[in-house]
């Protein structure tokens, strides 16, 4: 998603990688509708309202053959509205297609239905989504932090998150130690 | 200094350094009999025979594999025998960034270790952080574990590694006192070392 829109419309080359369309019925799920954006590597990239997920997944899965997902892993637009997009990548093996789904989610506490019951390897997918973003995904069996220790307080890839964590500043690491290096302190 | 030593050069400024002590079974007039104190024995024995850690945490780890290899050959300095478990080792090489997560392992398998025992922080994010300056990595082990040599470099080669070994040994030989031990002057640094957890 580095492409903006009107990069897209000024790079012809950009603009002559076919979306394909077809690889989602959208006759069938009138509330989908295809990205704006145009992605480089012509991935066709389509956006889902968070309660039809399930159902369009299942769809490609089962009618569209995209066996296999490949990665669950979520955007942070902030300051902008809708915030947070979780994008799935998925992969049909037999026709040599990709597809890219993505949801838009808002608010501080943002909630999506899991996938596990289609894909069992979701799981760790998207406890990690909720580890670093603190999306929330309804349903899923073991809804923990995967990277961070359990007890962290926040979410560190949400772009309001600061660098250094909440209650360190960001100063060089000798600022940290007033005792001073290792060894008894300096005294004078 | 080198060569053969006379009984009466131990009450001398010529005594010998510790590790030096090999070439003493060529005296021949003394007799079989040497005299020294306690603590430079001690000291050569520990600082001839130092028993590193495994501890590879990310790129310098690599260095640290070559260095015990066969081209830089750490068993030169009678320290090649890096152990599996803490409870064999004296030596623990910190190699690589700590993470807020690994940092309570690294304390634990500190304190594992038999006494007496040393640090050495390999490479710039062991000793404060390197590039790393976020709510990820510790900003140096020395937060978390008292810390005997700092190895600078990004990683540091085998030589500059090898060279901060022959440091501590000379330190040890010496009989330098050891740093202090930050549970004893920041023990809520220790447990929390990144800030980062949810403050009770």
């Amino acid at each position: 998603m580095t492409q903006t829109s009107d990069e897209s419309k000024n790079n012809p080359e950009v603009e002559a990688i076919p979306t394909e369309p077809s690889l989602l019925d959208l006759e069938r799920f009138p509330n989908v509708r295809k990205s704006d954006f145009r992605a480089a590597d012509g991935t066709p990239t389509f956006i889902v309202p968070a309660e039809e997920i399930v159902d369009v997944l299942r769809h490609l899965r089962d009618e569209g053959r995209f066996t296999m997902l490949e990665d669950v892993t979520a955007i942070d637009w902030y300051p902008r509205e809708p915030r947070y997009q979780v994008v799935y990548n998925m992969i049909a093996l037999e026709r040599e297609k990709v597809i890219r789904i993505k949801v838009e989610l808002s608010g501080e506490n943002p909630t999506i239905p899991t996938v596990t019951n289609l894909w069992p390897g979701a799981n760790w997918y998207e406890r990690e989504v909720f580890d670093l973003f603190g999306i929330d995904f309804e349903g899923h069996p073991d809804m923990r932090r995967i990277e961070m220790p359990d007890d962290w307080d926040g979410h560190p890839l949400r772009k309001d998150y600061p660098i250094t964590g909440k209650r360190r500043a960001a100063v060089p690491a000798n600022w940290l130690r007033l005792e001073g290096r290792s060894g008894p302190p300096q005294t004078n | 200094m080198s060569g053969i030593y006379r009984q009466e050069d131990f009450f001398t400024n010529n005594a010998p350094v510790p590790g030096e002590l090999q070439s003493l079974r060529s005296i021949t007039p003394v007799g079989g009999v040497v005299t020294t104190s306690l603590d430079k024995a001690a000291g050569w024995a520990r600082s001839s025979s130092l028993w590193p850690a495994l501890f590879g945490l990310a790129c310098c780890a690599i260095e640290m594999m070559a260095t015990s290899g066969p081209r830089f050959d750490l068993a030169r300095f009678g320290s090649e025998v890096f152990r599996a478990s803490p409870r064999q080792a004296d030596l623990m090489i910190v190699a690589g960034r700590v993470s807020a997560k690994m940092a309570p392992a690294v304390r634990q398998i500190y304190d594992q270790m038999p006494d007496p025992k040393w640090v050495i922080a390999m490479g710039a994010c062991a000793s404060c952080g390197g590039i790393f300056n976020n709510y990820a990595i510790v900003q140096g082990v020395d937060l978390v574990i008292p810390v005997d040599i700092y190895v600078a470099g990004c990683p540091p080669t085998p030589e500059a590694l090898i060279e901060g070994i022959n440091l501590l040994q000379q330190k040890i030989a010496a009989g330098a006192p050891s740093p202090r031990d930050p549970k004893e002057y920041a023990p809520e640094v220790v447990s929390d070392p990144n800030l980062g957890r949810v403050q009770k």
